[in-house]
């Protein structure tokens, strides 16, 4: 394979696998929830991201073929790290109480939905102490 | 009839995408085969989905997209910097509130997984009624600044593509 594509593919998993790490290593390092929250949902993002084009670009070059569902992966990603992020989010919102009050306020009457269910919704929060 | 046989045309030709994307080739007994798993999945789960979110400005999405991955890429760089460089407790971690002008709940979700996507910020959660949205800050000078650069950069192009 020309040398060009192979520093090239080389780069793009490096700089990938660096990204990956960083994320790690934001989680165990940041001091509180939400802020350890803010490494795996983006670090990891570029980093899979990365290899995913290198192994793109891989199957282009040496193996002469399209492989496109690299590009499915970070499509489910890209649709999963939000929600789980969101999800975790609130979980903690829930059951945090000194964070809880710490958020700011809605600027409307309704509180945030975690806390106030939301009038029609079965409330799940009935039985929860808050 | 049109509504019955194709409930979702977008959603159809998602599907037969992905069907192709999975199978990792072009032939046409795959095209056949995801047309025909396009056809059907939103004709059953149709029952679950009887609104048609209305998209619009293909230009804007595309735009949009560019946009959200620039940002990834910068936001990713940015993330890694303060983690590495800088002492956690000197971070200005903070809540914000986005008051929202969208109403679409696709759009809503967009832009709260676009948030979660982009440059130290995280979403939390929604209020109540959807008209505000709780995000979290990794460090921030300003928050009305965060919150307007929201806002412009993203909410005003979702409004373009939902409304």
């Amino acid at each position: 394979m020309p040398i060009v594509a192979e520093f090239l593919i080389a780069a793009l998993i490096v700089v990938g696998a660096f990204f990956l790490l960083v994320g790690s290593f934001a989680l165990a390092k940041l001091p509180d929830m939400m802020r350890r929250l803010h490494g795996p949902t983006k670090a990891t993002t570029l980093g899979v991201g990365s290899v995913l084009v290198a192994s793109m670009a891989y199957a282009a070059v040496v193996r002469g073929t399209l492989s496109m569902h690299e590009l499915l992966i970070t499509l489910f990603l890209f649709l999963t790290a939000p929600v789980t992020a969101f999800m975790v989010s609130k979980a903690h919102i829930l059951r945090d109480r000194p964070e809880r009050a710490k958020l700011p306020p809605t600027g409307s009457e309704k509180g945030w939905a975690t806390l106030d269910p939301s009038p029609g919704s079965t409330d799940e929060l009935a039985g929860f102490e808050r | 009839m049109r509504k019955i046989l194709v409930p979702h045309p977008i959603l159809t030709l998602l599907i037969t995408l992905v069907w192709l994307l999975l199978a990792n080739e072009f032939s046409a007994g795959h095209l056949v085969l995801g047309l025909i798993l396009g056809v059907l999945i939103p004709q059953i789960t149709s029952v679950y989905w009887p609104e048609r979110p209305k998209i619009g400005a293909p230009l804007t999405i595309v735009e949009y997209a560019l946009i959200v991955l620039w940002d990834i890429v910068v936001s990713n760089v940015q993330v890694a910097r303060l983690v590495l460089f800088r002492r956690s407790d000197g971070l200005r971690s903070t809540f914000v509130t986005v008051p929202l002008d969208i109403t679409a709940p696709e759009a809503i979700t967009t832009l709260a997984g676009t948030i979660t996507m982009t440059p130290g910020t995280v979403s939390a959660d929604l209020s109540a009624d959807g008209r505000a949205l709780l995000v979290h800050c990794l460090d921030v000078d300003d928050p009305a600044a965060t919150v307007a650069q929201i806002k412009a950069r993203y909410e005003a192009r979702l409004k373009r593509i939902f409304e």
